[in-house]
């Protein structure tokens, strides 16, 4: 590559390996940062309670679309080979790539409506704020983008796990690798850009409520009742304080 | 037996008023910030009427509490482990802003910007949530007093319960009858809110059993709102975040009464220590209905059985605190008089905070000419009563009619009483046979009604030692915190971006 550098390596090198690892590294900082420092403002910041009728056709449309493509793309990249096993017969393929498809649909008409009501409807646009518009925006060119190359460079589920996920890997082990990603068609490349921004931009928006997802419910005993302080011992005699 | 204590409540509605100082004194000090101005952790209802929300009680329309499921276990109306994966994008059975109503407040200024012209200026109202002129079009009380009954009291859920004929003669011109149902957060002992969060932020104090919502570990998942039959908790549309009555537990743990109790013009409050039996909280919500009321009873345990005693002194409960519930005004209304029930006890959350149902002026009838008594007996016949003991029945006795007779029967009884010793134009025979009859003796008549009538506030408010500090001085040195704001979170209380 030293030889014959020019314009476009160093573009390519800024967006494919340099800004992923500032993505990532905002992304971990940051969020534990404001976990420890600032915990208060986790929330879903839900504002169903202002505006219930448009909610459903945005939010949950929006939501199960998203968790389905994220899920595809996390299998991708862990299990690539299972991935192309699996897409070996054309039927499987085509099975793959269209629940894709329609999870991106459902992405988009949810994003679409989300927009709407935030537009329209007073109530929520008093809860609207520009980090909502910032973090809408990204994700409508997020899914607009994924849509696209799903449409123009199709059999992604394959190509993905034969191209991008060694990328991926590459970048985790810190020898980032870019020779995978720089020959790819344009409409892939700004997804994959427009991905860090989502990463770098996630704990400082309200994305960070999606790392918050209530698991301990499933296993939990139904109710909670918490003690300040041991009473037992309390009333030991000769019981110690104990000072951090 | 696993011991613990609560920290009840008792509302005397014969005595309540409607003045809704209550309310205010807990708006002014809890829901006064942007994000709560339409909650009211402490309301005042009328009765029959929808109530706040409206028709809060028809747990069709919200889906609170709990329901008993195929072989008998209890399960929440409104959530599940299988189901709150689905519906945490969208919770299906939460209530919007429009069933509660829209806070307004009015544009003052225009009174003095006015420009000088032929009519009076006005102050328009305009909406605390947009900012924006509104049509005002409900309130938290507007239908106060039973003003438009057609629209509010008709549509009281609990007067299913009533034949045609009833519902007629309750809403009849003339014959119209009603009362106040003051309501705050029951602080339950099985509480729905609690087993709904699926974050785990709400919780129940071991101390006192006040029920609260850990604001930090709170994401506005709304669980909780959806979950509470009683609709006491709310979400913070502006902090994400949801909130309820914390039954000024800053005031009850430096000995003063919560802020509504303090502050009740009718004195229609009582506070004080039930001690419990937590082994038996699960057996006894599943009983079926018409059993509840005496079964929710027999969870609350004599303070001064000495083996009651030992049980709470191994479980670490102070002594004093002990001693308090010994001395519980709550404890004498719910477990020896038995004339105060708690409210809906078929939503099965156990409720801690029990009504003594209202006797109603109306046991006799006018029928243009005479006011008549329509009985023979010593007791005017309930049954006949303007206000229909099956109304009543429905709202304090899940559906157990006796439970209410028993009660207004020992208050008739206690009032002939007293108008015999005091005013002397009853009998005292025929007092003294309405008190047996009443399942009531001589000495309890005299002790209700001094607690009634002549309660000071130390009658009313028995408030347990909080022993606190002792808390605090085991996780922290409480000198380090000298002169800083407190030992909770210090944290900005500021929406997320
Ligand atoms: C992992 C599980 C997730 C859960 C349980 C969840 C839950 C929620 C909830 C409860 C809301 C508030 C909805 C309301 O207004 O009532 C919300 C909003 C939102 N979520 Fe999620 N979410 C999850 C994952 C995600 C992911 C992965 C993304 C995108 C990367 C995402 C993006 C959003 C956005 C953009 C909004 C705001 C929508 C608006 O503007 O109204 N969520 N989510
Ligand atoms: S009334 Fe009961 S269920 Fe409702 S908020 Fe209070 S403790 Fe929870």
């Amino acid at each position: 590559m030293a030889q014959n550098t020019n314009i476009l390596d160093y573009f390519n090198l800024f967006w494919f390996a340099v800004l992923p690892y500032v993505a990532l590294f905002t992304f971990l900082l940051v969020t534990i940062q404001r976990y420890t420092r600032r915990g208060f403002t986790y929330s879903s910041l839900s504002s169903q309670f202002l505006e219930n009728k448009v909610h459903f056709w945005g939010l949950v449309p929006f939501h199960y679309g998203i968790l389905t493509i994220l899920f595809g793309h996390l299998l991708g990249f862990l299990i690539p080979r299972q991935v192309l096993l699996w897409n070996s017969d054309p039927l499987r393929l085509h099975i793959l790539e269209v629940t894709a498809f329609i999870g991106g649909i459902f992405t988009l008409v949810g994003l679409v409506n989300i927009v709407i009501r935030r537009l329209v409807d007073p109530r929520a646009k008093v809860v609207t704020s520009t980090a909502d518009w910032v973090v809408i925006s990204i994700l409508l060119f997020q899914v607009g983008t994924g849509l696209l190359v799903a449409i123009f460079n199709s059999w992604g589920s394959s190509w993905f796990a034969a191209s991008i996920t060694p990328y991926f890997w590459s970048l985790l082990s810190f020898r980032p690798d870019i020779a995978f990603v720089a020959p790819m068609p344009l409409m892939v490349k700004l997804h994959i850009i427009s991905a860090y921004f989502l990463i770098l931009l996630f704990p400082f928006t309200r994305l960070v409520h999606a790392l918050v997802i209530p698991n301990p419910y499933l296993w939990r005993k139904p109710q909670l009742v918490r003690w300040y302080w041991d009473r037992r011992k309390i009333r030991t005699p000769g019981f110690k304080v104990k000072r951090k | 037996m696993d011991i613990r204590s609560q920290v009840s409540m008792v509302f005397h509605l014969d005595k309540c008023i409607g003045c809704h100082t209550c309310s205010i004194a807990c708006k002014n000090i809890w829901t006064d910030r942007k994000g709560t101005e339409y909650m009211w952790w402490n309301n005042v209802e009328t009765k029959p009427g929808t109530g706040y929300p409206t028709k809060w009680e028809d747990q069709d329309k919200y889906q609170g509490g709990w329901e008993k499921r195929d072989g008998g276990k209890l399960g929440l109306r409104s959530t599940g482990k299988a189901r709150v994966v689905f519906n945490l994008f969208h919770n299906p059975h939460q209530p919007g802003l429009d069933d509660y109503y829209e806070p307004w407040t009015y544009k003052y200024e225009e009174l003095f910007n006015a420009p000088e012209g032929d009519d009076q200026p006005t102050a328009r109202p305009i909406s605390m949530v947009t900012g924006k002129y509104i049509d005002i079009e409900a309130g938290p009380n507007w239908d106060d007093d039973l003003s438009g009954s057609p629209v509010y009291a008709e549509n009281d859920p609990n007067l299913s319960a009533l034949t045609p004929e009833q519902r007629a003669q309750l809403s009849a011109i003339e014959r119209l009858v009603f009362f106040y149902f003051p309501r705050i957060c029951n602080h339950c002992l099985n509480p729905a809110c609690v087993a709904s969060c699926p974050s785990g932020a709400l919780y129940k104090r071991g101390e006192d059993g006040v029920v609260l919502i850990d604001q930090k570990r709170c994401r506005g998942w709304r669980s909780c709102v959806a979950a509470c039959p009683y609709k006491k908790s709310y979400y913070n549309w502006n902090t994400g975040k949801s909130e309820k009555c914390i039954l000024c537990f800053p005031r009850i743990e430096t000995g003063q009464a919560p802020a509504c109790f303090h502050s009740c013009v009718g004195r229609i409050r009582y506070l004080g220590v039930l001690l419990y039996d937590a082994d038996r909280i699960d057996e006894i919500a599943g009983r079926p209905d018409n059993e509840l009321v005496d079964a929710h009873r027999e969870l609350i345990v004599d303070p001064h059985d000495p083996a009651v005693i030992k049980a709470a002194r191994e479980n670490g409960i102070q002594d004093d605190v002990i001693r308090s519930a010994q001395k519980s005004p709550v404890y004498k209304f719910v477990k020896e008089w038995k004339i105060a029930l708690p409210p809906h006890i078929e939503f099965r959350t156990l409720p801690m905070l029990f009504y003594v149902p209202p006797m109603l002026p109306v046991m006799s009838s006018f029928d243009g000419k005479t006011v008549k008594n329509m009985s023979e007996g010593l007791f005017p016949d309930f049954d006949k009563a303007r206000a229909p003991i099956e109304y009543l029945g429905k709202l304090f006795g899940a559906g157990n009619n006796s439970k209410v007779r028993y009660v207004l029967k020992k208050q008739m009884a206690i009032r002939t009483y007293r108008r015999a010793v005091t005013v002397g134009d009853v009998d005292m025979e025929h007092a003294e046979g309405m008190l047996r009859e009443a399942d009531c003796t001589v000495g309890e008549a005299e002790a209700i009604y001094k607690l009634t009538s002549l309660c000071t506030f130390e009658d009313r408010f028995v408030i347990p030692p909080a022993h606190r500090e002792e808390a605090i001085e085991m996780v922290a040195d409480p000198l380090e915190y000298k002169q800083s704001v407190g030992f909770g979170f210090k944290e900005e209380v500021k929406r997320g971006l």
